[in-house]
């Protein structure tokens, strides 16, 4: 690759100057950049939206009540519980490893809470953070015997998927079913609804409004520093689309009971964990471990320490995902935190474009995800499919997921070496 | 030299199980001095960078910075010392971008916001950037998606990113092209001149003869020699490499005694 410069050194300059000087655009342009990434193999989020639309169109031929109102706003909140586990699944997939406890994790700290609250009396908030405190406390600990100890991670999931199931089946004891109190926190998270259309709207806009200022603020810095920006008209279709996705969901949402707070947890978690994970120092540490844990061991940073933290997020995230699960069907039991709970939420993760080989994925990505998950699931169950369909469908899709990320990351290496 | 040398290690020993890749290894490297350190593969090299850069530090020896013993157990304590270091296997995260991969472990932040343009900014004005690396196309592209030598020119600029005291340089040319080699040697001149300590591995004694100082050789885990580079053939440091005779004294008595013959 040498000859083209040392025949002809000039170019070279010429190239470096005007890098410096006018560095006002990338050369290409935003749509060149984009063909270029997807050759290079960076599919991101395409290959979930084209799943979300395809299912959506072909549910909705097969039985008109799949896009109402009710049927999406319902969808909108069952799909919050197994979401909020599946972005914890994108932590530790970054981290380039494996969570299989979450779904075990979940129910146990569902049937924690449950006790405490329910048998024992205490105050529900009490109950809440005790939960939590149990799920940080549990991906802690596997994120110790992974990080210190050095067992592969998907050995101690494994056991801890098994053993937290164990410990759930022990703590809710031989009555295996407690049933919550109808009011309160834990019932308001998925029955709650803000009835003023005003909430939707808000929101939407309020998230419109930032989106377009956050990207402005970033341009015209990026403009400043004389660094590559976007053109102005691409930051206004940008902000377009989110604007038409955002108030499309809030007048649906409207058609029905407004919007649920549920939702409303959901999409403030994905946001903050969305800004720690690309704005922050940690979220940067969690992203090169993933792409090269020597390298960042060399670079000077506490590998260990990242890794068991982001367990320990997991554990936490599959916590409050069980409350969401636990309120939507207003008791724990003894199938609470199945196994079926942790493959949708990697199959979430996954589709949603996070790879299993770590270092690319994001919090949205579970979003779109769970999205494709649970839509399938909702169309199946309008259609009275059962659940075995449910399930080979599911799988297809997850396989598809991974076959993708594998060819992508094959296509990545190729592109490298040419 | 007379000087205190920035950075000196004394009977250094590495083992690893029985294998001993390391025994009672000294050197020294002075301000604005060029060492390269040669030896055949296997010599004990690459253990060596990682014994001064803490990634895998010494069973025995001492280690001494600007003349006072210091303890490097862990890649922080070489950094917080003003050690550099650009590895062999390169040592680059694949899914970051070239922002990311130079600025690991040194991000700027604003208040406690990564700051991503400041960061940019200065990517594109680093000196390696313009001279070495015309082909990458963006520097928010993944390294995984670059060539052998745009990943050297990443690790490099990265090293020289925190304004190291020492940089260790681990075959630093070994993926580089012609045109690319002549530049990174005029490179190390430049830091040369600015009072940087350079420890240079490389097989290649024509980059050694064409910057360096001193050699430094390492045959089977020892010391094996120290050359001034200008008043030593290229022979003598082949000869001492590959262990045709113990160093360079009795080199030059067989030649005497040939002479004889």
């Amino acid at each position: 690759m040498s000859t083209p410069e040392a025949s002809d050194p000039d170019p070279t300059k010429v190239t470096a100057e005007r890098r410096r000087n006018e560095p006002v655009r990338e050369p290409q342009g935003r749509l060149g950049e984009f063909t270029r990434r997807l050759r290079g193999g960076e599919l991101g989020s395409l290959p979930g939206v084209l799943c979300t639309a395809v299912i959506w169109t072909v549910f909705q031929i097969l039985d008109h009540q799949f896009l109402s109102p009710r049927n999406l706003s319902n969808l909108s909140v069952d799909l919050v519980g197994t979401g909020l586990i599946a972005v914890g699944i994108i932590f530790v997939l970054l981290l380039g490893e494996i969570d299989l406890s979450v779904g075990s994790v979940s129910g146990l700290t569902a049937a924690v809470f449950a006790v405490l609250n329910i048998n024992d009396g205490l105050p529900e908030w009490v109950a809440i953070v005790a939960a939590l405190l149990v799920g940080a406390a549990i991906g802690g600990l596997q994120g110790f015997f992974f990080a210190r100890v050095g067992v592969p991670s998907f050995v101690v999931t494994l056991a801890g998927l098994l053993a937290w199931n164990g410990l759930m089946l022990h703590v809710l004891g031989a009555s295996g079913t407690i049933n919550l109190h109808d009011q309160g926190l834990v019932y308001a998270l998925t029955n709650q609804y803000f009835h003023n259309t005003a909430a939707a709207y808000g929101l939407a806009a309020l998230g419109v409004v930032m989106f377009f200022l956050a990207s402005y603020q970033d341009r015209r810095r990026r403009r400043a520093a004389e660094v590559p920006y976007r053109p102005l008209g691409e930051l206004a279709l940008r902000s377009a689309v989110v604007a038409v996705v955002a108030f499309g969901a809030a007048y649906v949402l409207n058609q029905f009971e407004g919007l649920p707070l549920a939702l409303l947890i959901f999409l403030v978690l994905v946001v903050g964990l969305d800004f720690v994970q690309r704005r922050t120092k940690y979220g940067r540490r969690i992203c090169s471990i993933g792409g090269g844990a020597e390298a960042t061991r060399r670079a000077g940073i506490n590998v260990a320490r990242v890794r068991v933290s982001v367990f320990a997020i997991s554990g936490t995230l599959a916590a409050l995902g069980g409350l969401f699960l636990a309120s939507r069907v207003d008791s724990v039991g003894q199938t609470s935190g199945s196994s079926i709970l942790m493959i949708n939420s990697v199959a979430a993760a996954v589709i949603g474009g996070a790879s299993l080989f770590g270092g690319r994925g994001r919090p949205w990505s579970a979003l779109l995800g769970i999205l494709v998950i649970q839509s399938i699931a909702s169309g199946m169950l309008l259609m009275g499919i059962q659940t075995t369909v449910q399930y080979m469908i599911t799988g297809g899709v997850l396989l598809a997921a991974v076959v993708l990320d594998s060819l992508s990351r094959r296509s990545q290496q190729a592109h490298g070496l040419a | 030299m007379s000087t205190t040398p920035v950075l000196a290690l004394r009977g250094i020993c590495k083992r690893f199980g029985a294998v001993r890749a390391l025994t009672d290894v000294e050197l020294e490297i002075h301000a604005g001095e060029v060492v390269a350190l040669v030896g055949d593969n296997g010599a004990g090299k690459s253990t060596l960078v990682k014994v001064i850069t803490g990634v895998g530090p010494a069973d025995e020896g001492v280690i001494e910075w600007n003349g006072r013993p210091v303890r490097i157990s862990r890649p922080h304590d070489a950094q917080s010392l003003g050690i550099a270091g650009v590895y062999q296997d390169l040592a680059l995260c694949e899914t970051l971008d070239v922002v990311g991969n130079v600025f690991l472990g040194h991000e700027l932040c604003k208040g406690g916001v990564l700051d991503e343009v400041a960061m940019e900014r200065r990517t594109r004005q680093l000196e390696l950037m313009d001279t070495l690396s015309i082909r990458i196309p963006s520097v928010r592209v993944p390294v995984a998606s670059l060539s052998a030598g745009q990943r050297q020119t990443v690790a490099i600029s990265r090293a020289l990113l925190s304004e190291p005291k020492v940089l260790i340089l681990d075959e630093p040319t070994a993926a580089l092209g012609v045109e690319q080699t002549a530049h990174f040697l005029d490179l190390i001149d430049r830091l040369r001149e600015r009072g940087i300590g350079v420890l240079l591995i490389s097989h290649n004694l024509g980059d050694v003869k064409a910057v360096a100082d001193q050699v430094a050789v390492l045959r089977l885990g020892r010391n094996n020699g120290f050359f001034d580079v200008l008043t030593t053939s290229q022979e003598q440091i082949v000869s001492s490499i590959t262990g045709a005779t113990d160093n360079a004294v009795t080199h030059r008595r067989t030649w005497a005694w040939e002479a004889m013959l």
